[in-house]
């Protein structure tokens, strides 16, 4: 039996036909996707409610000023565990490699949509690698920071300095998560194709060739896992 | 001894919407169409007698209640609380100079600054509001209870209750003020140690105080009245004045934090920018580049390679 590459997979699997689908994320990874999301998106929006006075009217969304108090610190729970469940999921498929930084350095090429400059790609690009640990790494951030300046169960823990440094840290760290996030969405919604692969589950043949081709080989040559 | 007697003729003010200068998390109001006269409440820290009597009018007034403690063996009370807004902070202190033991007792409290941080920091609209005779005071039903006043203030004053979650500390009494009395504290105060009137009136009184303290031997009496806030609505009489730190950590040079301002100044405006650059570039990006579809050859080619797959065992 043939080794398993590191960025395929369990449930990743080309399914012959016309076209060729090939199964990108199991009902498992998608739940645990979307529960993350949704829980980063109301923390988005109830943070900012509270970071620039010109959105306080958010705090309506979510039953008023107190209410958004209340509830963004758990909204932060859910999202500290929703991406943990991501991170045991995916880490692996996210390990750098020496491609990526080929890729990297053609970025202007990226952008401009001619793939064919690029080294084929596995079932991540160093963009999506660079989200994901970008993403990481400032979950840790925000969850500490969080929890200095979550008034309600760890005022007394920490000293008024140190509520002070947080309360900075965690809105910077949350400004570059948010623009992180915009990259995130937008990158799903310029390459057309790519948002089936979190809801429905699977991307057609053609994604996988234009996209991850490397990845769609090492799916086709049967590394799969049995 | 020519000491001027304490103000009685307190300003008589309606302190109503219309005199508020400063907002939290708003605009800046309109010019209020009349200004009221600054006032001030001033501690002559050297009279003070650590009876508690001003703790006492403080709960009183206010109608707050605060559980019996336990005598840990010293005067103080633990701490500020949700309830106290007032206590009495007890130093036991040996002048190097003269080698006595000093009981310095300084009643804390908030200072009310004319630049006050907690209000800077407030993201609820209208929660903190400043009048313009200089009380800064906390509307209770506007408070969201996030705490961000606390990192606000430079004396680590307010105190947000368990209770309601509601941000709570002295309000200079606004309510007594506004019908022309003077803080309960200050009436019940027993030495005159703390007198309320207006600004101007205080600070004169102060001098005298003061000259009246150096001619007694401290020299470096003198006021508290911080610029670094520009200035305080509560000031107090210190007899070392040089070194208030002494009086249980009174800030010597105190300012609103530096990482506050960041916070609320360069980190607000440039972190929308941010977010809205971001934005802005994949809307643009998407404008002159348009999406990125995948061509009928690259499903020919990926069919080629599944179909080659099939052929393999």
């Amino acid at each position: 039996m043939k080794a398993q590459p590191y960025d395929v997979m369990p449930g990743d699997k080309v399914n012959p036909g016309d076209p060729v689908t090939v199964d990108r994320y199991t009902t498992g990874a998608r739940i645990n996707h979307w529960i993350t999301a949704t829980s980063l998106v109301l923390l988005a929006l109830s943070g900012l409610s509270l970071f620039h006075p010109s959105l306080f009217f958010l705090t309506a969304l979510f039953g008023g000023g107190d209410f958004t108090r209340f509830i963004h610190p758990w909204l932060g729970v859910v999202l500290f565990f929703g991406f943990f469940g991501l991170l045991l999921r995916f880490w692996r498929a996210n390990l750098w490699e020496g491609a990526d930084n080929t890729w990297l350095a053609r970025i202007s090429d990226v952008l401009r949509d001619k793939e064919e400059r690029l080294p084929e790609v596995g079932k991540y690009n160093a963009g999506q690698k660079m989200v994901f640990w970008s993403m990481s790494a400032l979950i840790v951030v925000l969850i500490t920071s969080g929890i200095v300046i979550w008034d309600r169960y760890f005022s007394d823990a920490f000293s008024v300095e140190q509520q002070r440094i947080a309360v900075l840290v965690h809105a910077v760290a949350a400004v570059v998560m948010i623009s992180i996030w915009i990259v995130h969405v937008y990158a799903a919604i310029w390459v057309r194709g790519t948002i089936g692969a979190m809801t429905r589950g699977h991307v057609t043949g053609g994604w996988a060739w234009r996209h991850h081709r490397k990845w769609l080989r090492e799916l086709v040559t049967g590394g799969r896992r049995s | 001894m020519d000491l001027p007697n304490p103000n009685v003729h307190n300003p008589k003010v309606d302190l109503t919407e219309r005199d508020v200068i400063l907002r939290s998390a708003s605009p800046l109001p309109p010019p209020p169409e009349r200004k009221l006269t600054s006032v001030a409440k001033l501690i002559d820290v050297s009279k003070c007698i650590g009876c508690k009597a001003c703790q006492s009018a403080c709960l009183e007034w206010n109608n707050m209640r605060e559980e019996v403690g336990v005598n840990t063996g010293v005067y103080d009370n633990p701490d500020l609380t949700p309830n106290m807004f007032t206590l009495m902070r007890f130093t036991e202190w040996v002048n190097p100079d003269s080698g006595n033991l000093e009981w310095l007792i300084r009643k804390d409290g908030c200072m009310h600054c004319e630049d006050p941080g907690c209000l800077k920091a407030c993201p609820a609209p209208g929660a903190i509001v400043q009048y313009s005779n200089g009380i800064v005071d906390f509307v209770h039903e506007n408070c969201i209870g996030c705490g961000y006043c606390v990192k606000g203030c430079p004396f680590n004053i307010p105190r947000i209750s368990k209770v309601d979650h509601k941000a709570y500390k002295c309000t200079l009494c606004s309510d007594r003020v506004a019908v022309g009395q003077g803080p309960a504290c200050a009436k019940a105060c027993p030495t005159h140690c703390i007198s309320f009137g207006t600004k101007e009136e205080m600070l004169q009184q102060a001098e005298g105080r003061i000259k009246d303290l150096k001619s007694r031997g401290f020299a470096n009496a003198g006021v508290y009245d911080p610029p670094g806030v520009r200035g305080t609505h509560v000031i107090y009489v210190l007899h070392h004045a040089d070194k208030p730190e002494i009086y249980a950590g009174l800030p010597n040079n105190p300012r609103i934090s530096p990482l506050v301002d960041l916070w609320k100044g360069g980190a607000k405006y440039a972190g929308m920018a941010v977010i809205a650059i971001t934005a802005a570039f994949g809307l643009l990006h998407h404008v002159v580049s348009g999406p990125n579809r995948v061509k009928p050859e690259d499903e020919e080619n990926a069919k080629k390679l599944a179909g080659a797959k099939g052929r393999t065992p």
